[in-house]
């Protein structure tokens, strides 16, 4: 991990190379973040990228509710040389969630960008098959946000089929 | 070099060019389905599998079969309570979910683990890391058509899983690992049943090489298939013994040491080529390792409490609570609420039999997580199916699934 003044160091050269792209920093618990606008996120992780933080080790999307703006995205970074981890975080309104993909930096990036759309219905802009991949194809809603209901979900029998929406033959 | 034998020289004499091959016969690509239930595919994955023949051209993986909302359910519950929903993710490495978790936790509240809990930890996790090879093992030989391996493997598989009831009641999903350490000390005669264990195992991997290492048929299923080099892996974020494999010796428990990982000589076994039988032999050779660290840890296991004293975090010692008011006081809200934990976001990766298993925890200062994630390693690897066995036999396809050894339920979460 950068310490904090490493850190501080990183977010200055991003700020440099990529004017208002950078919204904060923080280090807390020894685990450095920066805050990204979700125009510029490509540009900066193509730049972190360079930078020797080639690997994405993990991308994963947070419901902030009821905190605005609700959805976040978080892309953890790994410098495999260094043994480094930086995350790079962005934060967007749920009524205009797009983010640019960042399948043609990290081919692997495709199942995780996949299941946040899935979870939370960010959707990553130039994805190759942005489709759902945990739920079922049909299903209606984001079922990890904050405010999704949990429970009601109607087990289907022989004598309730064709009364549930979505099943009726 | 005699496993290059007849059959597999006259399989290389095929085209896998486009053309179709001899006879005038026109060809055309078939899609067929294979899955969800289908006994190679290690639970409930779903393939639709583009061919030529018998050469796989083109494969998607379709998964979600078993998603359980894992997370979501984790956003109910007090965190304590979490601990054994997440140990149901990937079922057969759930000491390494539990830890993953706890140890996100535990940096979020910045409590101390004592020493002996973090050795009985590694103890724990060793045991558990064989166990999910030894599974592995025995599998992936069923898939390529030996029943006799299988045997063998789920016989010293009983014999660990024996050792986690016998330190903690229950021989899968245990709910060993609490925060701040472990739930219980281990029980009296456990550590010697331990060595015993490590020393049988030791013997019986060699049995294992002796009846596969030069075996014909696993020569010929295991050379040279299923090889993906190490920058599709690296930009596909596969991590774990498919990484090994191909030579690169990337393993957290060395490169970023976690829960003392870092007082223990271990060897970290890697492949030349990123094949199938590359990745075999990684495996097999952890195993062996993992044996290593688990007589070290014993034999240097501290003596000191094994969970934090904190009492805001752990629950007091039983027989406190009939003495002391304020024990009685921590247990109840303990029991009720659960403890708070501090707002923030930190992301704990650690290293499982099949790669980075990462847990991302958010708190908002409440008694439940605001979000729960894990970064499983089988769902990323996962993305190697197609890189790894497009245009290859179908019948390689089999063996390259086991040995990418994915996990459905850590798959689906």
């Amino acid at each position: 991990m950068p310490d904090a003044t490493g850190l501080e160091l990183i977010a200055q050269d991003l700020r440099e190379k990529h004017p208002d792209a950078v919204l904060d920093t923080l280090h807390f618990r020894g685990e450095a973040t920066i805050s990204v606008d979700p125009a510029q996120v490509h540009p900066v992780l193509e730049t972190l990228k360079a930078r020797g933080y080639n690997a994405l080790a993990s991308l994963h999307g947070v419901d902030y509710y009821p905190e605005e703006p609700r959805l976040g995205v978080h892309y953890q970074l790994l410098d495999m040389t260094n043994v480094d981890r930086i995350c790079v975080k962005v934060r967007m309104p749920i009524d205009d969630a797009h983010v640019a993909t960042v399948c043609d930096l990290w081919s692997g990036a495709n199942h995780p960008e996949r299941e946040v759309y899935d979870m939370f219905g960010v959707i990553f802009d130039g994805h190759p098959d942005l489709r759902r991949i945990l739920m079922p194809e049909d299903y209606e809603g984001h079922p990890q946000r904050r405010d999704f209901p949990i429970g009601g979900e109607p087990v289907i029998f022989t004598y309730n089929e064709d009364k549930i929406p979505g099943w009726s033959r | 070099m005699s496993a290059l034998s007849d059959y597999r020289r006259r399989e290389q004499s095929i085209s896998y060019s486009a053309e179709p091959a001899g006879m005038g016969l026109e060809q055309e690509l078939m899609t067929i389905n294979m899955g969800p239930h289908h006994p190679s595919t290690h639970g409930v994955l779903r393939l639709i599998l583009t061919l030529e023949g018998e050469i796989v051209r083109d494969i998607k993986p379709i998964i979600g079969y078993v998603h359980t909302g894992i997370e979501k359910t984790a956003e109910q519950k007090a965190y304590w309570k979490v601990i054994p929903v997440v140990e149901r993710m990937d079922y057969l490495a759930y000491y390494f979910n539990s830890y993953a978790y706890c140890g996100a936790v535990e940096k979020l509240l910045e409590v101390e683990v004592p020493k002996r809990a973090q050795y009985l930890r590694v103890i724990h996790m060793e045991l558990n890391r064989i166990m999910s090879h030894l599974v592995w093992l025995g599998t992936s030989c069923i898939d390529l058509g030996a029943i006799g391996v299988w045997w063998y493997c789920f016989r010293e598989r009983e014999a660990v899983l024996d050792l986690f009831e016998m330190s903690s009641g229950q021989r899968m999903h245990t709910r060993y690992f609490q925060v701040g350490g472990v739930i219980e000390d281990i029980p009296r005669g456990w550590a010697e049943r331990v060595k015993r264990f490590t020393q049988t195992m030791r013997h019986r991997s060699e049995q294992y090489s002796a009846l596969l290492d030069k075996n014909e048929i696993f020569l010929q299923r295991m050379r040279n298939t299923g090889t993906v080099d190490e920058e599709t892996l690296l930009d596909l974020g596969v991590t774990g013994p498919l990484l090994r494999a191909t030579g690169n010796p990337w393993d957290l428990r060395k490169a970023a040491p976690y829960c003392s990982y870092e007082d223990f000589r271990f060897k970290i076994p890697v492949g030349t080529t990123g094949d199938n039988y590359d990745r075999y032999r990684v495996r097999h050779a952890e195993i062996i390792e993992s044996c290593e660290i688990i007589d070290q840890a014993l034999d240097g296991l501290p003596e000191g409490p094994f969970i934090t004293e904190d009492r805001k975090v752990a629950l007091p010692p039983r027989h406190e609570l009939a003495t002391s008011m304020e024990a009685l006081i921590h247990h109840f809200k303990l029991v009720t609420e659960g403890f708070r934990v501090p707002p923030g976001e930190v992301y704990f990766p650690i290293e499982s039999p099949r790669g980075e298993l990462g847990c991302f925890v958010r708190s908002d200062g409440s008694s439940k997580p605001a979000r729960v994630h894990m970064r499983d390693p089988s769902f990323v690897n996962l993305q190697a199916t197609a890189p790894a066995s497009r245009d290859t036999y179908i019948a390689d396809l089999v063996a390259t699934l086991a040995m990418l050894d994915p996990v459905l339920g850590g798959v689906d979460r």
